[in-house]
């Protein structure tokens, strides 16, 4: 088997080899549980509180404004839930964007079930939420709000700051999912002004298995992982140490390195969208022209459908996406699509190809040559398609 | 990637009987761009046998191998005997389908009895 060309980033990134290393010596030597009295708890406890303070470091914020979960998904789950219980005497009404990752939208659903109601804005065709969508939208009993900073699947990157200033000004508490947007584009979450954000280890070149939440101080929380006083008593149970010792050092490194991987990376973005618009006829790029993700390269081929070309990738050894892995095995079409007003038949034949730092440009030229006759057989099989 | 079957694979891979018969006795179209899967299949007809069978389909690799394989299980049958093969059939033939995609993909049968029944249609006239 010939050497994979990864171009789904977006999915889950390669543990870098420097966080690995790190990580190692927290199985067999230093094993000792965070929370014991003993010398080796405490040798586990100081590496997940240098953690702590490299992930505070790279998001601008409090060590102690930082929590540890499991990964992305527990983020978003803890902070939605955790605030929205925690203010359900001011009022029970959310604010959130039609564009959510799951882990945002599935909890609004059952907090709905629950007695919560919930809106979710509108975006335009570049996936961009409207701040004055998000004024009006604020009633007498709305307590929070959830925005995402980037979307996964097609990489808009929102005004985060006006949307979060809006909230403050009305004494909202607003989070956001940044996920796909930690470790990748440079931030400041004070000169943001959010209250709390969400991010995950997997999307910035650290393992699978630890995620985090910044949740700013003052803001009560009411956990739902009830049991020790780990994690300050808000997130109880065992830490996951070797996957947040790798965290922190992916964060670290993130925080000294990604403007130089964000401009290698692209620079590749725009060599491939150049090279796929140049050679295929009939595609349109999805996504913000300039406001996306540095490696996002979102686009539909019309007449055709996402998975054949995916699996006429994964025969020539090219791992991409069609939307979310999270919701890819539903096969539904993709919400953030349709939300863009994509037609479904053009939503269909969408895929993503996220870039990160380990590709090279001998890959993009590698992934060119040989996409547009995978396009071209599809085309010539779609009842769809008439050549001209 | 995704649990397909070697024979699905295959047919994917290099599906047989693919394109259009400009002068079709019959032609019968299933599902439709918006739900995920669609199928054209034409036919030739002489002497009550398929003399020949042509699809385009636009869909995910089940939906393409599922139509390869009717076309070529339908080949040179009676319409009747085609007229017997089921979805079922097919997905058996094919080493079965991925269970989410039993009821979205695997019209293929469906959309061959509709070209045969356009072809009667028509010859009743």
């Amino acid at each position: 088997m010939h050497h994979t060309i990864f171009f789904d980033n977006a999915s889950s990134t390669r543990t870098d080899a420097r966080v690995f290393e790190k990580m190692k010596p927290f199985f067999m030597q230093k094993y000792g549980n965070p929370s014991s009295l003993h010398d080796m708890g405490q040798e586990a406890k100081d590496a997940i509180e240098e953690a702590r303070d490299r992930g505070a470091a790279l998001l601008g914020v409090a060590a102690q404004e930082i929590y540890f979960t499991s990964c992305g998904t527990e983020s978003n789950n803890f902070a939605l839930w955790g605030l929205a219980k925690s203010l359900q005497d001011k009022g029970k009404h959310i604010i959130s964007s039609s564009i959510e990752h799951i882990s945002i939208l599935n909890p609004l659903k059952e907090l709905k079930k629950q007695g919560w109601d919930y809106t979710l804005l509108p975006v335009d065709s570049f996936g961009m939420v409207n701040p004055e969508d998000l004024a009006k939208e604020i009633r007498k009993d709305t307590v929070l709000i959830s925005i995402m900073h980037a979307n996964n699947e097609v990489g808009t990157i929102q005004n985060l700051k006006t949307l979060a200033k809006i909230a403050s000004e009305k004494d909202i508490t607003f989070h956001s999912d940044g996920i796909a947007a930690a470790g990748i584009i440079p931030m400041d979450l004070k000169d943001l002004g959010v209250d709390a954000y969400s991010i995950s280890s997997q999307q910035m070149y650290g393992p699978k298995g630890a995620g985090a939440v910044y949740v700013q101080k003052g803001h009560r929380l009411k956990p739902y992982l009830l049991g020790g006083t780990q994690e300050r008593g808000r997130r109880a149970g065992t830490e996951n140490v070797p996957a947040i010792v790798g965290f922190g050092e992916a964060a670290k490194l993130a925080a000294e390195e990604m403007h130089i991987h964000a401009a290698h990376i692209t620079g590749l973005r725009d060599a491939f969208i150049k090279g796929i618009m140049d050679q295929i006829k009939n595609v349109k790029l999805n996504g913000h022209p300039q406001k996306r993700l540095p490696g996002n390269v979102h686009i539909s081929f019309e007449y055709i459908e996402g998975e054949s070309i995916l699996l006429l990738l994964n025969m020539e050894g090219i791992a991409a996406a069609s939307g979310s892995s999270c919701a890819s095995q539903a096969l539904k079409n993709s919400q953030v699509l349709l939300s863009m007003g994509l037609t479904p038949t053009t939503a269909q034949g969408s895929i993503l190809f996220s870039l990160g730092k380990f590709n090279t440009m001998q890959e993009v030229d590698r992934v060119l040559e040989v996409l547009p006759a995978i396009i071209d057989k599809l085309r010539k099989m779609s009842p769809l398609y008439k050549e001209e | 990637m995704v649990e397909y079957s070697k024979q699905v694979i295959d047919h994917f891979m290099s599906p047989r009987n693919v394109g259009e018969i400009k002068d079709a006795d019959g032609i019968g179209e299933v599902g439709n761009p918006t739900c995920g899967d669609m199928m054209t299949f034409y036919i030739k007809v002489k002497d009550h046998k398929l003399e020949d069978i042509k699809f385009k389909t636009f869909g995910c690799g089940a939906a393409i191998a599922v139509s390869s394989m009717v076309s070529e299980l339908a080949m040179g049958k009676t319409l009747d005997e085609a007229l017997s093969i089921t979805n079922k059939d097919v997905a058996q033939k094919l080493g079965g389908l991925p269970k989410n995609k039993m009821h979205c993909s695997n019209l293929g049968a469906d959309a061959l009895h509709k070209a045969i029944q356009d072809y009667k249609q028509k010859n009743e006239k």
